[in-house]
This record gives C-alpha cells, structure tokens and sequence, in this order.
C-alpha cells in the first residue's frame, strides 16, 4: 500500500509549485510562481469567477429578463439592464468589502474595511490549519467541527468560571485550541493508528460535533437563563477579546493574534525541524520513513496543530465577535476554510490573503444583499468558482489563451 | 500547489504499523461485539425501567390485519442480546481457530441489536412498526441513491465528495420542472439531469484536468449550495409557480402490497422507491457479473493494468461518474418529488448533509450496492426512529441518535468492525 502511495506520488503531475526540496525560499518562490504565471493565473480566475457571477446576477434579474423579449429590437435597453444589474451589485459589494465612498461620516466610510478584517479574522486562522495539514499530506475537511470544538471550550471557560481580567482571556484562548486540536486529534490518532482515512473520519466528525454542541446548549450548564432558544450565557467581559477600533467598529485583537499564528505557521514550516518533517512526510510518506521520520507521529503532530488553529477560529470569533455559544457558531467558516487554503496554496502568506479575499467577499456580500436585493448566496458561486479555475490552471490558460510555460516538449 | 495527491477515501495501510491483518482475521469485530452486547445487557435489561412495549404491526387500512405484539420490555430485550451473545461467541470461536467470520454474521447482529435497542427505547409506548420502517425507506430512499453514485464513482476510481451537490441539484430541478409541467414524473425525469451536471463537472476537473478529487468534490458541494440557493432566493421566489411542485402517487402493487407488514412497507410505495429496488439489483448485477462491471472495477484497481489490456481509462472513469451524478440526481427527486404525495417546495441547502451520510453508508457497505443499501437503510431507520422518538420521549437525547451514523462510520473506517477496503486506485488521477 505504502509503495503504491509512493508511486502515485511519483507519477502525480507536477502542478504549480517546484518540488519543496529545491524551494529556493520565500521571495524567489513567489518570483517563479509569477514567472510561471500562476499569480497571473489566480487573478485571471478570480476574474473569470467573477465574470460567471455576473452572468448569473444577469439572468436572474427581471429587468434582465424584461428586456430579453425584445432584445433585437432594442438591445440597448438589454444591455442597460444587464449594465445596471451587474453594476449595482458589483459596486454594492466593492462599498461592503472595502470602502463605502457614499457614506455620510468617516467612520462609516471605512467601517466595511473593518468588517472585512473581522470576518477574516476566524477564516485566516482555521485557513492556516487546513493549509498546515495539506502541506503534511492530509486533508482535513473538518476544520467546521474542530471551530465547534474550539468555541464550546472557550465560550464555555468564559461565562462559566471567574477569573481575573487577563488570566480568564488567556485560559479562554487555550482552552478554544485545546478543544479543536482534540477534535483534530481523533482524526489523527486514528490515522496514525488504524490508517483510517482522515477525509471520512473528519467529515463524520463535522457532524458529531454540531450534534454534541446541540446536545450541550440543552444541558442547564450551557443554557442561559430565561432562554426558550438554544444560547449560552454570554462570555464575562474579562474573556472577551479587546475591540481595535473602539466600539463603533468590531474589529478586535483576535486579528492580531491570528495574523501572529501565521507567522508561527510560517516559522513552523519553513524554519523548524518538525516542519521540515511534516513537508516531508506530505511529499512523500515512504522516503520520509526512510529517512527516519515516523510517519504516524507526523500525522497526530499535524492533525493537533490543524484542529488547534481551527480551534482558535472557533475561539476569537466566539470571544471577538460572537459573545455567546450557538449550533451555528461555525456558520460557513470551516468549509471556507478549505477555500481559502486552496486558494492560498497552502502557504502562510497566501492563506492571509485569500482569508482576506474571501473576508470581502463575505462582508460585501452582505452588503449587496441589503442594497440592491441580490442574494448573498453568490458569493458562494463565486468562491467555489475560484477554487475550481485555481485548480484547473490548463483551463484557466485555455480560457484566456495563454501559453503553458511548462510544457516544453518535455510532456505530451 | 504543495496538495496531498493519494488521497483515496479507502484507509490506507501506510500509517498503519505492520499488524497483519491480512494473515490472520482480526479479534477486533468480536470485541466490538462483546462490548455492545454487554453495554446492551447493562442498559437495556439492568437499568431498564421495565414495562412492556407495544409494537403495532398493522393500520386500519390494511385488509388483514394483525394484532399487536405487546412484549415486556426486558425480557424481550434479555432474549434478543442472549441471540447476540451467541453471534459474538461464535465469531470469536471462529477467530480463534483462524478461521474467516462468516459475513451474515455481523449484519444479522448488526439487525438483532437494533431490534433490542427498539424495544428497549419504546418502553411503556405504542409505536407502529409498519410506519417505522416505511418511514426509514423513504428517508432512505436519497442515501441510498446517493451510496449508488458513490459506489459507481468511487469502484471506476474517482472518489465522489459530490453526493450532496448532485443531491441538491438533483431536488432543484426535480422541484422546478415538475412545477413549471405540472407532472412529478417529468420532475422525475429533470432529476438525474441536474445531478448529472454536477457530475459532469466532476468528471471533466478530475478526469480530464487531472485536479485533485476531494477538493473538486468539496468546491462542488459548495458551488451547488451557492447555485440553488441563489436561484431559490432570485428566480423561485419572484415566480410562484416555478416552485409548487405535486408529488409522486403513492402506487400501491396489487396482491404483494396486502401482505402484512411487508405489504404495506415495501410495496405500497411510490415510483421513485420502485425505481430504487430496481437499481440497487441491477447494479449489483451489473458491477459483478457483467463485462462493463469488470471493466470498471478494474480501472478502479489498478488503471494501469486495464489500460495495458486495451480499457480506456479516461472514458470508463468520466461516463462512471457522469453515471453516478445522475443516479444520486435522481435521489435528489425524493426531497421535493418522494417525501410526500403533496410534493415538496425546493428549500435552501434542503438536503442538508444526506449526500455526506451517503458517502458514509457506502463505506460501511464496503463499496458494494447491496451494503451500501443495508448501511443506508440503517441510517434512514435511525433518523426516522429519531423523528418517532421525538414525539413519543425517549431516554436518551436525540442528538446521540442522529449522531449514530456517523460514529459508526468512524468505526467503521477505523477498522473496529473488521477493516474496509476501498478500490485501490479510488483518489488516484491517472495519466497515460
């Protein structure tokens, strides 16, 4: 089984990145990829993804499909139509993500920036665990039920027990990764142990822990007082994490917190030996064991770490933003999360700006919504569409008709 | 991209250290088995509140009708767990002597113990047997379809994260066509369309551009619930009538459906279940005993191998997978068109993780249509008991119930039910 591995390792088709063995580091790794195109080609899917939605904000709107009868006898008023459908919500997303230009104050102006940066917050982080557990060869789909993990440990240490002001936001935090590198750690474990798949085992996982949390907001622990609906007590003011901006804003210092977390993954992977044996192992398994790394350990290593930065999503966006435990205090994040790795490449570096990009998609999304009627749902079209252009660079490459630099003859 | 690229939903053995599960049957299942026997004894029968259950085998309509099986709780649950003490013993025997446990074995335990576990939980209550079991199929129904598609998919080597997008799609189009004509059964025919988009898409990714399986497979799920809740909130609710759809008649078949019990809960059902029966045998059929089935499973395997005996690879995977995004379409139907004789409006995101649980029964089933179907079954009976449970309380909480399935997945796949094996190739791209 193990030869096998090695051998589809073999034969996988070199995608974008050189092999990690001969990464000639951070700044000239990003000179070749932009040399290579595939900056270029992740614009140009962003591009594209975006011309797709538009296609579909165009279809769905009446006036769209008004004028659509008589497009021969007066396209103009079609394409009017299409302009204005398309143009509204586009601009309505651009003023929600980033700065609201026709706002009558100036904290309104750039509060949508803000809330970009806060939506972002928990996506970086459980971004970066699902990136940490890529590079090692893994792939963990369930950052969603370790976020779950995270926010009920945490949620749970802040309005349950009473501690002094900086030790109870500290414990809080801990206790937040404590609980999603558990829930990461089933997954892990098992790997290492019984060579279960941990695709399987972390979706199945996803379920378990909205059902366990379901089942927790009924005890008389988790449920506050006076409440027919399923909702925690909120987190006592000394567990929260600080606002930035003061309070007009919501912005908190969970961000500095996650933006240092992928400095750290950064340092982990690219600086220190376990991560060099976590690349390792992801690259392949078999020469990994030979060289003396122990395979099962990486796994259970990685898979703490992964659940542990899920965890610390589900934390931050619990403490910062949130205040008290609900079933959807995940929401969409663990799965995004995927995206946004994807789409980062699984670099530090890139999981900040993809937990970015997608942060803006999200903020303006609802901003949209609110403006011009358009369903936030597209920003979901648009995200999986990145994702899938990202993926599939020769498409990508066909679509714009742009040359492939790799194949020089050498592959058919 | 730096991605992980074997990335076969089958566990792979290369974490595992050497413990020869292949030269010796593991004492794993028995053990399991021990300990739900006597978790059973202990809960069922030692700490049960005693009292008697009412199973009520037959409804007013039927033309023979029985009477209902009044048993004490637990003594009946005493008797079914003694049934189960006995299968343990026996493939723990077998296991000694180094010898295969049979494989009716932990099905046949598999259904005693959940037989007890009912009687347990309806204790001092009256519950019908014959919507209980009706209920589990038509709840049923869409995993099933939806193990289908993965076992299509995944034995022609392309792992299928998809079920749940090709399940939504599936509900989407079955609701909006069978509105905009009228007729369930054109909705019927609009269902495996729409699943087969997803699967298209799919297959051209995977296949064609040789992307990894799992994230095509996660980005789809997310495209799909994107894609139909945008136009649920768009083009649905701006034109009434584009999503109204009528239901499928329930078409009772005539001398089989007054059978008691079995009449009524197998053959009193409508179109879509039917069609269901058929699939799931002719698919056994056809992936086992048929030349097309070979070939499939062979490229599952070991690609290589087929495409040196003249196999295309390429072209078996994409029509398999093609295939499999119209098999679990269809089971999207069973959310808007089957669920009820009155039919059901498109909601958002309305399958909520059935596709995921499809994947899940597939693997308890090991890949093969008729496990597939009992595992599927397994998991619509435990979320239709939950739904009964609700109504009549029950002594455990409901989450646990609805958690079932998915921790006897993860059971599963951690080998602590004798080890499943899925197609090797299953998550490989191949490349001539």
């Amino acid at each position: 089984m193990s030869a096998q591995r090695a051998e589809a390792d073999a034969e996988r088709p070199d995608q974008q990145s050189p092999p990690a063995g001969r990464e000639p580091g951070r700044v000239g790794s990003t000179l070749a990829a932009v040399r290579d195109g595939s900056g270029l080609l992740s614009l140009l899917a962003v591009v594209l993804a975006l011309v797709l939605g538009a296609v579909l904000i165009a279809v769905a709107d009446p006036r769209v499909q008004e004028t659509v009868t008589y497009l021969t006898a007066r396209p103009s008023d079609f394409l009017g139509a299409v302009g204005s459908a398309v143009g509204g919500a586009y601009t309505a997303l651009l003023q929600g993500a980033v700065l609201d230009w026709t706002a009558s104050t100036p904290a309104r102006v750039v509060r949508p920036i803000t809330e970009t940066l806060t939506v972002a917050t928990p996506l970086i982080a459980a971004g970066l665990g699902v990136a940490l557990s890529f590079r090692a060869g893994l792939f963990n789909i369930g950052a969603q039920g370790q976020i779950i993990l995270g926010a009920v440990l945490a949620g749970w240490v802040g309005f349950a027990l009473e501690l002094p002001v900086g030790l109870h936001l500290l414990l809080a935090l801990v206790g937040g990764v404590l609980g999603g590198a558990l829930w990461g750690g089933i997954a892990g474990g098992l790997k290492a142990r019984t060579g279960a798949h941990e695709v399987i085992v972390t979706i199945m996982l996803n379920y378990v822990a909205l059902r366990l949390v379901e089942f927790l907001l009924t005890l008389g622990a988790f449920q506050r007082e006076g409440q027919a609906n399923p909702i925690s007590p909120p987190v006592a003011g000394s567990a929260q994490l600080p606002q930035l901006l003061g309070t007009g804003f919501r912005l908190h210092a969970g961000l500095l917190l996650v933006l240092l977390a992928a400095a750290g993954v950064w340092w982990l992977l690219e600086r220190s030996t376990t991560g060099f044996g976590l690349r390792a192992v992801g690259a392949n398994p078999a020469a990994a064991r030979t060289a003396g790394i122990s395979v099962p350990r990486s796994y259970v290593t990685v898979m703490l770490l992964s659940g542990g930065l899920a965890g610390l999503a589900g934390a931050v966006h619990l403490l910062g933003t949130e205040d008290s435990l609900t079933a959807g205090i995940a929401g969409s994040f663990g799965f995004d999360a995927i995206t946004v790795a994807l789409l980062g490449r699984s670099r530090p570096g890139g999981v900040v700006l993809a937990g970015l990009l997608f942060g803006a998609l999200q903020a303006g999304g609802v901003s949209m919504q609110a403006r011009t009627g358009t369903p936030i749902d597209i920003v979901l079209v648009v995200q999986s569409l990145i994702v899938l252009f990202i993926a599939a660079p020769p498409l990508v490459r066909a679509v714009f008709r742009l040359r492939d630099p790799q194949a020089r003859g050498a592959r058919a | 991209m730096s991605l992980p690229s074997a990335t076969s939903t089958a566990p792979t053995a290369a974490a595992s250290p050497p413990s020869g599960d292949e030269a010796r049957p593991s004492r794993r299942g028995s053990v399991v088995m021990a300990v739900l026997t006597a978790v059973g004894l202990l809960s069922f029968v030692l700490l049960a509140s005693g009292g008697t259950s009412t199973l009520s085998l037959s409804s007013s309509r039927d033309v023979v009708s029985l009477p209902d099986l009044v048993l004490p709780s637990r003594w009946a649950s005493a008797v079914l767990l003694v049934v189960c003490a006995a299968l343990t013993g026996l493939a723990a025997a077998r296991t000694a002597a180094g010898r295969r446990t049979p494989r009716w074995v932990v099905p046949v335990f598999g259904a005693v113990f959940v037989l007890a576990f009912l009687v347990w939980v309806v204790a001092g209550a009256r519950v019908s047997l014959v919507s209980l079991l009706g209920g589990t199929l038509l709840l049923g129904a869409p995993l099933v379809f939806g193990a289908m598609a993965g076992v299509v998919s995944e034995r022609s080597g392309v792992v299928n994260i998809a079920i749940e997008g090709q399940l939504l799609l599936g509900a989407f189009a079955a609701a909006v066509v069978a509105s905009l004509s009228g007729t369930a059964y054109l909705g019927l025919v609009a269902a495996p369309v729409g699943g087969m988009l997803i699967g298209l898409l799919l297959a051209v990714f995977t296949v064609r551009y040789l992307v990894n399986q799992i994230i095509v497979g996660v980005v789809l799920n997310v495209f799909a619930i994107g894609l139909t809740s945008f136009l649920y909130s768009t083009v649905l609710s701006d034109n009434a009538g584009w999503n109204s759809p009528t239901g499928l008649p329930q078409l009772p078949i005539p001398v089989l459906s007054s059978i008691p019990v079995v009449g009524p809960v197998l053959f009193a059902q409508n179109l879509l279940v039917y069609l269901m029966y058929a699939l799931v045998a002719g698919l056994h059929v056809a992936l086992f005993r048929t030349r097309w089935g070979l070939r499939l499973r062979a490229v599952g395997e070991h690609p290589k191998a087929a495409d040196t005996v003249g196999i295309p690879v390429a072209r078996t995977r994409f029509r398999a997978v093609v295939l499999g995004g119209a098999i679990a379409g269809l089971g999207g139907a069973s959310f808007t068109l089957g669920a009820s004789a009155a039919g059901l409006a498109f909601n958002r995101e309305m399958t909520a993780g059935s596709g995921y649980i499809a994947l899940a029964a597939m693997i308890f089933g090991r890949w093969s249509p008729l496990g597939a179907l009992g595992a599927a079954l397994l998991f619509g009976f435990a979320s239709n008991l939950q739904n009964v449970l609700s109504v009549i309380g029950t002594p455990i909480p409901s989450q646990f119930l609805l958690m079932a399935p998915y921790l006897a997945t993860i059971f599963a796949v951690a080998g602590l039910v004798g080890r499943v094996r899925g197609p090797a190739a299953a998550g490989v791209p191949y490349e001539k």
